[in-house]
């Protein structure tokens, strides 16, 4: 679950006032809005890597806002991934594990675990240089859901990839979410990648927050740089979709 | 919207070459004007005056003396420099400004003031004693005119040319792995360490570099605060103004000569690791 109650935002030198939301546990949240509103800064502030001047972040339930960012167990995707340009992919799967001291073996199996799932199995011993835009996407995710977090915050992970790749981690993202139960909160642009992702839509509009129907997905003015999931994703994605809690 | 003249000739740019011949004879000059020093040092000298030069124990010294003080100075100026740069890159605080300014002083400051200051500063009376007193009665260590004071005058310039660099490198690392690194579970101590350390090396390498170079052109403050004793504390640079002192002109200049292979080498260094190096 992750609750923010009346958050006071410091970012340079605007505050984000007044930022209140809920999703519920195990509920993939997408956060939409205009460029520049602060949707990046409310992420960021979840993650612990802003600074909260008032308000308070709650995750599972828990007062998150005074700790450190490695003490949130938080799983974070940015925007530019944040890649680790210094080592090979296994690197950073193991990157967590090895922060958390896990026996050799069992960060091991995970690797394997995670580079099964997300299809990066040959791409381990690659330096992330080499890796193309979708394959460096599934790299940054298998790093965030390496240490199995509770929470997932995603920044427009599927910006900047041509459509098949977009639609295949679409279909991706939302398979992981719903066998591990995270509770994810994505921002996105684009309306069909939030229909086929959304149980749950929060627009972030003049500085609030708000929960709107997905319904309401229809009616929206388009965003610019919106590109959209192809029509057959879109369809399977749909069927295989569980219901809104 | 304006109509095109139909009379007008089609559009031509003409030549670049009067930008060309504009651009490198002005920055032409400036080279010319190095290579002029550098062929009038060598067309004054010869190997027999290189010979001599080399051959004597005052110079040998010298020679020694500037490796080993240069290496130090330099080792020490990047164990500075790269934690200082990297809280200058990384964090906003206030003051900062006051900092900034500080690190900058010994880069504007004339190189003797610095010499004087540090004089200044190990004689300075505190309670009866300074601290010259205190390090040779607590440490048994002497630090005005003698060695000590050839590495720190060369150190109290040159660590602010490596905070310099330090600094311009961590700023063209980018902070967004380090901030993942930190919701990853790293404290900001294993994040520096595992992520952002090892993207600097090459500026790591070039601080040194630069330290080392300009430890090696440090002349003024090695002169007031360490002296130009021979056999003790000489360094190459005090070679030269020792030589011009008793009229060996020649001696001088294969001393300088000498200088200029060392700085080219060091240089060179830097070049091929190809780090882009902001003073």
């Amino acid at each position: 679950m992750i609750q923010l109650d009346n958050l006071a935002i410091r970012s340079g030198p605007f505050v984000l006032s007044g930022v209140s939301l809920s999703i519920a546990e195990g509920a993939y949240a997408v956060l939409m809005g205009g460029t520049g509103q602060g949707k990046t800064t409310i992420l960021e502030a979840i993650c612990g890597l802003r600074t909260v001047i008032g308000g308070r972040v709650l995750l599972c339930g828990r007062d998150v806002t005074r700790e450190k960012p490695a003490d949130r167990g938080v799983g974070y995707l940015p925007q530019d991934l944040g890649l680790f340009p210094n080592m090979h992919v296994r690197g950073h799967l193991e990157f967590a594990l090895r922060v958390r001291r896990w026996p050799t073996a069992l960060i091991q199996q995970r690797v394997e675990e995670l580079a099964k799932l997300l299809g990066i199995e040959k791409l381990l011993d690659r330096r992330v240089q080499h890796l193309s835009g979708g394959e460096a996407q599934r790299v940054a995710l298998g790093r965030a859901l390496s240490f199995r977090p509770r929470v997932l915050l995603l920044d427009e992970p599927l910006n900047a990839l041509d459509e098949t790749t977009r639609d295949r981690l679409c279909e991706l993202l939302r398979s992981i979410q719903k066998q591990s139960g995270l509770t994810t909160l994505h921002i996105t642009h684009s309306r069909s990648e939030a229909r086929l992702l959304a149980d749950q839509l929060i627009v972030l509009s003049e500085g609030q927050l708000a929960e709107r129907p997905l319904a309401d997905l229809d009616h929206m003015p388009a965003v610019p740089d919106e590109t959209p999931c192809s029509p057959a994703v879109e369809r399977r994605a749909t069927t295989s979709r569980s219901p809104s809690p | 919207m304006s109509d095109q003249p139909e009379s007008a000739a089609p559009h031509r740019a003409g030549s670049d070459v009067p930008f060309f011949a504009v651009m490198g004879g002005l920055g032409g000059s400036y080279l010319l004007l190095i290579v002029a020093l550098l062929a009038a040092d060598l067309a004054f000298t010869s190997p027999r005056h290189f010979a001599a030069a080399l051959s004597k124990p005052e110079i040998q010294y010298a020679i020694r003396l500037t490796l080993v003080s240069c290496t130090i100075s330099a080792l020490m100026s990047i164990w500075v420099a790269t934690p200082l740069g990297y809280l200058l890159s990384r964090f906003t605080f206030r003051g900062r400004w006051l900092i900034d300014t500080i690190i900058d002083i010994p880069v504007v400051l004339p190189p003797l003031v610095i010499g004087l200051s540090l004089l200044i500063l190990f004689h300075l009376p505190i309670g009866g004693t300074n601290l010259e007193e205190q390090l040779q009665e607590r440490l048994g260590l002497r630090v005005t005119y003698s060695q000590p004071a050839v590495v720190l005058a060369q150190f109290a310039v040159a660590c602010a040319f490596a905070v310099q660099t330090m600094r311009v490198t961590f700023d063209q690392i980018d902070a967004r792995p380090e901030q993942v690194a930190l919701t990853l579970g790293c404290r900001r101590s294993q994040a520096f360490m595992q992520v952002a350390l090892p993207q600097a090396w090459r500026g790591m390498i070039a601080a040194t570099t630069i330290a080392w170079a300009r430890s090696l052109g440090e002349f003024g403050p090695i002169l007031v605060f360490a002296g130009a004793t021979r056999m003790r504390t000489e360094v190459l640079s005090t070679s030269v103004f020792l030589e011009l002192s008793v009229g060996q002109l020649e001696s001088a200049v294969a001393v300088s000569l000498l200088m200029v292979v060392a700085a080219m080498v060091v240089l060179g260094i830097v070049r091929l690791l190809g780090t882009r190096v902001s003073r």
